[in-house]
């Protein structure tokens, strides 16, 4: 298989190719962006008319070199960074049009996995893990787990457990091992009982080793809970392990588009060159 | 091969660069400016050599220290310490809403931003002293106007130090919190300040040993504590029960001093 030119996908009969369209497919997709635009500078975009689909239930790889866009299109659906144009469908609603507490509201149903684990280094796993229940319990019973009643707190345990860190609950967050931290980070996630994962990159900052269990524990966790998930990566090895689907961003645009089971590592490196 | 015999092909820079004009004129104005304050300063060699005898004078009297209103002076002490760790405890509390609005990443509205910042700049700037007279006048004389002159002063410090702590704590937890659906409230308290804490804590005990030294002064304008005793002791000339006080606030700032390096020490390890 080819990589084609930019904005072209290779497979993906189905990609929306206006922004009118999406309305219609975000009803059978969990993710569904439509000419998605975005630009830092204002000249040279980062994103450039991206569409694309991803079914629920399916696992899909984001790959391209560095300052590809892959973190920045993670960052738009959940209008982390706001998009300069187009139109996004995270869970059947219309991202561009919710107001502030809509938004949170439909953050807590989408997981995030950082590059960094991104824990309050100075708080217990366990208050770490309890974040993730913010959206759904405001005030200070989420805050730290010494205020959180016990369900919660019964609950973040089992996510721990889920990750294999129970015995860790009590210890402070920047005690860990990066490997420790980024599956406390994983579970932070699960606590918010998601319906849709991004992982951005999630074992970058990890060690081969630790990185491989990382990404073996989150993608059983994910096909366990049958969710949809969206995850970017450098290494083509995970992406053709853990996606089921690939698609290759280079130039702002979507230059491959097509089902892990039929690409090989190979195809998926010349993206890179 | 030996050291002297290195030729590298590339001279290294000079080892002083010249100054442009605008830089010389700058050390030249400075320079000057120093001269004009020693001139207005009235610096005096002779009046320093004068006054030795005088010195060596006032220290024979100070000696040996006089024990006898020492209950009275340990009051006084504690009533001191009363007023800098109450005025210290209550200005840290109310210094971290004031801090949150006085950040830029976390104040809700610009202007309360500008309207915190332009407070603790006011309760910072303007000396203690001019606070304490302040508060001497409109709620009389005693360690209350001095315990609120420390309130004021602790906010003026604590304000913009908190403020700053909470800008620089790592943004990358209050991203992921921002990403799961968390509220405002739910980042600064527990991403924002849990990170912040150690510099915050590092700010408030500075400032118990800022009101600690600061509180001994405030009695000379009538605010309470052991200035007032000081003063009266150096105006009816009893030298030697000057001394008692002096060598108490020593030990008493002393003692604030190494018991707040112990607990940053400890709280912060």
């Amino acid at each position: 298989m080819s990589v084609l030119p930019v904005g072209h996908a290779v497979r993906g009969a189905t990609l929306p190719e206006r922004a009118g369209r999406v309305g219609a497919l975000a009803e059978t997709s969990d993710l569904a962006i439509g000419n998605l635009c975005k630009s830092f500078d204002g000249r040279r975009p980062i994103l450039d008319n991206v569409s694309l689909q991803v079914p629920q239930g399916q696992s899909l790889a984001l790959v391209g070199a560095n300052g590809a866009g892959k973190s920045t299109l993670l960052r738009c659906c959940l209008r982390l960074i706001e998009p300069d144009a187009g139109r996004i469908h995270l869970l059947g609603r219309d991202v561009r049009d919710l107001n502030r507490r809509a938004l949170r509201r439909l953050r807590a149903e989408i997981g995030f996995v950082f590059q960094r684990h991104n824990l309050v280094a100075q708080l217990s796993v366990l208050s770490n893990v309890l974040h993730g229940a913010q959206a759904r319990h405001g005030g200070p019973m989420v805050w730290y787990h010494p205020l959180a009643p016990r369900p919660l707190r019964e609950e973040a345990m089992h996510c721990l457990e889920l990750v294999g860190l129970a015995d860790f609950a009590a210890q402070r967050a920047d005690r860990l091992s990066g490997g420790q931290s980024q599956r406390v980070a994983i579970a932070r996630t699960l606590m918010q009982r998601p319906r849709l994962m991004f992982a951005d990159e999630p074992v970058a900052s990890l060690d081969p080793h630790a990185g491989e269990e990382v990404m073996e524990l989150f993608a059983d966790l994910i096909r366990r809970q049958r969710l949809t998930l969206v995850f970017t990566s450098h290494h083509i090895d995970h992406a053709l392990r853990f996606g089921d689907r690939v698609v290759a961003l280079r130039n702002g645009g979507i230059a491959l588009d097509s089902a892990a089971a039929t690409l090989d590592a190979a195809t998926l490196r010349r993206i890179y060159e | 091969m030996s050291d002297a015999t290195v030729q590298p092909l590339h001279a290294p820079p000079p080892r002083l660069m010249r100054p442009s004009a605008a830089m010389f004129a700058l050390y030249v104005g400075v320079g000057a400016f120093f001269v004009f304050s020693l001139y207005g300063s009235d610096l005096s060699p002779a009046k320093l050599i004068d006054g030795l005898p005088n010195m060596f004078r006032l220290i024979g009297e100070m000696f040996p220290p006089s024990a006898e209103r020492l209950a009275s002076v340990g009051g006084a002490m504690l009533e001191t310490f009363q007023m800098a760790f109450a005025g210290t405890v209550i200005g840290v509390i109310l210094s971290v809403p004031l801090a949150i609005l006085a950040a830029r990443s976390l104040t809700p509205h610009v202007s309360l931003y500008y309207a915190a910042r332009w407070l603790i700049a006011l309760f910072r700037t303007v000396p203690d002293l001019v606070w304490a007279l302040f508060f001497v006048v409109t709620v009389g004389l005693g360690p209350f106007a001095g315990m609120l002159t420390l309130v004021v002063d602790a906010i003026g410090f604590c304000g913009r130090f908190f403020a700053e702590a909470m800008e620089e704590a790592d943004k990358g937890p209050q991203e992921a919190l921002t990403a799961l659906g968390a509220g405002r409230s739910e980042i600064v308290f527990s991403a924002v300040l849990p990170a912040a804490m150690p510099s915050m804590i590092n700010s408030a005990l500075f400032t118990l040993e800022k009101a600690t030294r600061a509180s001994v002064v405030l009695g000379l304008v009538g605010a309470g504590g052991i200035g007032i005793e000081l003063k009266v002791a150096m105006d009816l000339f009893q030298y030697d029960q000057a001394a008692t006080i002096i060598i108490g606030v020593f030990l008493l700032v002393l003692i604030v001093e190494r018991v707040s390096s112990a607990l940053r020490r400890i709280i912060l390890k």
